[in-house]
């Protein structure tokens, strides 16, 4: 499918690649369809493009790639809107804001992250129960102090192998793509 | 919308199972206690404001010139 966008030009969906939001992104509920745009180039940062407003695109970042850890309980109805049939399907990524002036200070949003099963291609803004899920996570900051603890972590050999996973609710975010 | 007067300790059932309880009520602050079952998410209606200006903000970032620049400020 051709579709045409602002910042992109003319772009080549595959049916496959089609994210489908039945309920929007909060605040553009009227947009169902999105593609997620794989450019080396912009790693770790990636583009979230409507299929349905040429003008409308986020810059989304897998939350792994800024900390060590990050999980969210889903409600049993955000399982069932996913259609999830186990915490393996979802991916989980943070929209991030990117002030113009100061780019360095941007910020990800993991109090509302968008949550895809990546088998059915179905996603879902879910809201974070947990108050340490902030709207505004510094990025680069939270990056750096991720480093230095590893490198501590590996220093002093503590590495810490066996994380529990809690019940099937759990949505781990361990295999993002 | 429906509008009712309740008192402190009274309560107000939505379907069958959600229970709002009027716990404290101290000049301009009420302070409510909420039985629900665990499918059903509770937020103060600021959190679902706050996210979609936060996503409105998001859809005004930088261009993807700007951004391909970006990706070096992760390689450490």
């Amino acid at each position: 499918m051709k579709v045409e966008t602002t910042r992109f030009g003319q772009i080549d969906v595959p049916d496959e690649d089609i994210i489908k939001f039945p309920e929007g992104i909060l605040g553009f509920n009227g947009n169902h369809e999105y593609v997620i745009l794989n450019d080396p180039s912009t790693e770790p940062l990636r583009w979230l493009q409507s299929l349905e407003n040429p003008d409308l695109a986020f810059v989304i970042i897998d939350p792994l790639k800024f900390r060590d850890e990050y999980s969210i309980d889903l409600s049993d109805e955000e399982v069932e809107a996913l259609e999830l049939q186990g915490p393996e399907e979802a991916i989980i990524y943070a929209i991030v804001v990117i002030p113009k002036e100061q780019p360095e200070k941007m910020t990800a949003n993991l109090q509302g992250p968008i949550v895809i099963n990546a088998s059915k291609m179905i996603a879902k803004q879910v809201i974070s129960t947990n108050s340490k899920h902030k709207l505004k996570h510094y990025v680069l900051d939270e990056m750096k102090a991720m480093l230095a603890s590893t490198q501590k972590k590996f220093g002093k050999v503590t590495l810490n192998l066996n994380r529990k996973e809690k019940g099937p609710k759990k949505v781990n975010d361990g295999e993002v793509g | 919308m429906l509008v009712l007067t309740r008192k402190k300790n009274q309560k107000i059932m939505i379907g069958d199972d959600i229970e709002i309880t009027i716990v404290d009520i101290r000049n301009e602050q009420i302070k409510l206690g909420i039985n629900a079952p665990g499918h059903i998410k509770v937020f103060r209606k600021e959190v679902y404001d706050s996210i979609q200006e936060e996503n409105k903000a998001a859809t005004e970032s930088v261009s993807p010139e700007q951004l391909k620049g970006l990706s070096d400020l992760f390689k450490s």
